[in-house]
């Protein structure tokens, strides 16, 4: 859009230009899993927004920045507690899958496709 | 698994290895990773939804909206009735556009649009949401005190115009329909449509008045 951001410059709101729609792509990626849960029903997209709020809330509560600019790491929040309380995953397979992840990435050698090895996390 | 594990150092990156993602990008590919194995997601879904909303889902698909809205009476009012239906007329639809509600600006109304508890948002017409619409400062403020938010983006509203606020839900999604500007009788829609901004859409600002003419 070449139109200027006008809302940009109110005092007391994050600037917001227009950058991408991610940051990063851990965004993309978690924004779409909750979009794609909701749309084969894993969740109802009300209690994918409830989830989302009450998150909010809490970081609001404790006094965690809201500026917006952390939004995404709000929305993973709500994701894997969403997760968690309909049972597609527990905790401790997701703990144990993060660690096997970091492990992969750490013996895998640059160039090479990262991946996880048999017995590194219980898929279950 | 035969490699030393090594959770004390901070280090994101080592010698031997690939630099470790953070600790919230394994998060997502730990879940990801999970859900995938059950069958709960499809990567290649994913990968579209994120090329969807990246590169093809834009302010530019409502304004193209307003634009036929302000050239096609009959188009105006079949959107003021039902804007899922008449939005989709233009092929804009699916995800959080499924219960849309336009709500028109007039010379004696202005309306704004917030979402006070997350960050509902009409995404086939205006795509995902800027920063400062998620942020706190503009969830509790756009309610507490519309006039002195717009006032601060440089909308100067008469004192007779009455300002409406609307707070979107999961269920219904709002979009505004600005007062088209004077002096545009002579342009088509795809002019009509450059004068069309995202926040204009949202109630923060008001459509730009064409160039090179007075307002």
């Amino acid at each position: 859009m070449s139109l200027p951001d006008r809302a940009a410059g109110l005092p007391g709101l994050p600037k917001d230009g227009n950058g991408p729609v991610f940051a990063e792509p851990w965004q993309a990626q978690a924004f779409a899993l909750a979009v794609e849960l909701s749309r084969r029903g894993a969740f109802t997209w009300t209690e994918w927004a409830d989830m989302l709020a009450a998150v909010l809330r809490e970081a609001t509560a404790r006094g965690a920045p809201d500026d917006g600019s952390r939004y995404y790491e709000h929305w993973l929040v709500a994701l894997e507690r969403l997760c968690l309380a309909k049972g597609l995953t527990d905790l401790g397979t997701l703990d144990g899958r993060t660690d096997a992840w970091e492990a992969a990435y750490r013996r895998t050698p640059h160039g090479k496709p990262v991946e996880l090895q048999a017995g590194d996390s219980a898929s279950t | 698994m035969g490699d030393n594990h090594d959770h004390d150092h901070d280090h994101v990156h080592d010698h031997d290895g690939q630099d470790v993602p953070s600790a919230t990008a394994l998060r997502v590919k730990a879940l990801e990773s999970l859900l995938v194995e059950k069958g709960l997601v499809d990567p290649a879904a994913l990968d579209a939804l994120i090329d969807t909303y990246e590169s093809k889902i834009g302010p530019r698909n409502g304004a193209r909206v307003v634009a036929r809205a302000w050239a096609d009476p009959a188009y105006k009012q079949r959107l003021l009735k039902d804007a899922s239906s008449a939005i989709a007329e233009l092929g804009y639809s699916g995800a959080q556009g499924e219960h849309m509600v336009v709500v028109e600006n007039t010379p004696s109304v202005h309306n704004l649009v917030v979402c006070t508890l997350c960050s509902c948002y009409p995404w086939p017409v205006l795509g995902l949401p800027p920063v400062w619409y998620k942020s706190y400062a503009y969830r509790s403020r756009a309610v507490i005190d519309p006039r002195g938010v717009l006032a601060e983006l440089g909308v100067s509203l008469a004192e007779d115009v009455s300002v409406r606020v609307w707070d979107s839900t999961s269920e219904i999604r709002y979009l505004v329909l600005p007062l088209r500007p004077p002096n545009t009788d002579n342009l088509e829609e795809e002019a009509l449509a450059d004068l069309v901004s995202r926040d204009s859409m949202i109630g923060v600002a008001l459509p730009v008045a064409p160039e090179g003419r007075a307002r």
